[in-house]
């Protein structure tokens, strides 16, 4: 026995009852150093700064946020950090920080300017030595690795450059080897249900999430807050990230947690 | 007000500095000596490797300094560990301030690294003051100090585990108030005005 029974002798007499519970994550999409929106990248529309509308969903209960940097150019990319280091002076919930993220010295600036975690997804399919070398170096906490999945004749494919260009990479084996290869979470979009408001991919979540070790945030289809549910129970999602629907102000994170803690699902309130 | 933040090879401490400056604090990350024992307060924060960890505070004579403090310290997340008598993560010998063992999580049923909010309980300290109970804070971890005679809240996950250590003015936290919104503020704040 790794805990001696001398442990309980200093447990309380009554029974412990905390809970680590399932996150609401809303994911802001960047570019040029402003929240743009848009469906599926297209017709993007200023959506104000980034700052003030990551307040407002920590205000709102959002339990984390997840930046995604869709500039296009090196060169603009560079406002990245210093907006980084502006949400981190005044948000006081953790932040990931993700898109186009390629080697050690980008993730470096990013932790160094106050990002928690970061998250690495085409680069690490290109070269997937870069999750062995960013977790060695920052620590598998902070490396979140971004897995886009489509089904195709029958098998899940891993897919890259915005979900747009199919690998010959299996994605459950994918994703097993991430895990090997010290990732710290993973962040799993469907490609099949990502857009279409009709719920999560519950099954594929299912089976990776309950294969695995490591927390599995799911991403793509949401559109009630019923489809929450379900991702948390059916699907064994531990995090559940949304976009658009909290975007548009279809759904606020209060009422969807509330939602979720009548359906018994544990969530901070 | 001096706040001194212990300079280590560890990661996120800028989050910390900034959560004082939203409390109108200005620290010093500093590891010199001198300065860290003429400060007001002391902050000791850290996500890292203990062993490495370790052989830098000793490398600086910093783990003499830290064991020596009079003023009130704070250990965030590994250094709360640091602050334990031995870790097992690559088998290292610690401070010894809190008597606990540092063990890694053994679980079939749980993820490990513990990541997300879970809550805190059974209050022994004023670092909680004004909190509700069973206040919900954020958790980055794999490994966690043992319940005993110096802690002062727990939280349960694979096993009840020490969420907060206390000795004299040394205190510590595994948790990250620096990231747990309101609630990490207060306790940021209660630590603050400890006198």
């Amino acid at each position: 026995m790794l805990f001696g029974s001398h442990f309980y002798n200093f447990a309380p007499a009554k029974k412990l009852c905390t809970v680590l519970t399932k996150r609401i994550i809303p994911c802001l999409d960047i570019k040029n150093g402003r929240t743009v929106k848009g469906i599926n990248f297209e017709n993007l529309i200023d959506a104000g700064s980034p700052v003030e509308l990551a307040q407002v969903y920590s205000s709102q209960g959002a339990d984390e946020l997840v930046f995604l940097d869709i500039t296009a150019t090196v060169e603009k990319r560079k406002t990245l950090v210093a907006l980084v280091r502006q949400i981190a002076q005044h948000i006081n919930i953790p932040f990931t920080v993700g898109g186009g993220i390629g080697n050690i010295e980008d993730v470096s600036a990013l932790l160094q300017a106050g990002a928690d975690k970061v998250s690495v997804n085409s680069a690490a399919v290109k070269n997937p030595v870069l999750i062995d070398q960013l977790a060695k170096e920052f620590g598998s906490q902070c490396i979140v690795v971004a897995v886009d999945t489509r089904h195709v004749e029958g098998s899940d494919w891993v897919h890259t450059h915005g979900g747009r260009q199919i690998t010959e990479i299996n994605t459950h084996r994918w994703i097993k080897e991430v895990v090997e290869r010290g990732a710290g979470e993973i962040l799993l979009t469907s490609m099949d249900t990502d857009g279409t408001k009709q719920g999560f991919a519950c099954e594929l979540t299912a089976k990776i999430s309950r294969d695995l070790s490591i927390p599995v945030i799911a991403s793509g289809g949401a559109g009630t807050m019923a489809h929450f549910e379900e991702v948390f129970t059916e699907g064994y999602a531990d995090a559940a990230l949304a976009a658009s629907i909290f975007h548009f102000k279809e759904m606020d994170i209060l009422s969807l947690k509330k939602f979720l803690k009548e359906q018994k699902i544990s969530v901070r309130l | 007000m001096q706040v001194a933040i212990i300079k280590y090879n560890a990661g996120n401490i800028q989050s910390v500095i900034y959560a004082l400056n939203r409390l109108g604090i200005n620290p010093t990350l500093t590891d010199e000596p001198e300065k860290i024992l003429a400060a007001d307060k002391v902050i000791f924060p850290g996500v890292g490797e203990a062993s490495t960890a370790m052989q830098y505070l000793k490398g600086r004579q910093l783990d003499q300094v830290i064991k020596k403090l009079k003023q009130p310290i704070l250990g965030i997340c590994l250094g709360l560990q640091l602050m334990c008598s031995h870790s097992e993560e690559n088998d290292t010998t610690c401070l010894g301030i809190f008597k606990q063992q540092v063990k890694k999580f053994n679980s079939s049923s749980h993820k490990v690294p513990h990541i997300g909010w879970n809550s805190i309980m059974d209050y022994k300290s004023s670092l909680f003051d004004q909190l509700v109970n069973n206040a919900f804070v954020y958790y980055v971890h794999s490994f966690y100090a043992e319940v005993g005679e110096h802690t002062i809240a727990q939280t349960d996950y694979v096993l009840p585990f020490s969420a907060a250590l206390q000795r004299d003015n040394f205190q510590a936290v595994q948790f990250h108030p620096e990231k747990s919104g309101q609630i990490g503020e207060q306790i940021l704040k209660n630590f603050l005005t400890q006198t």
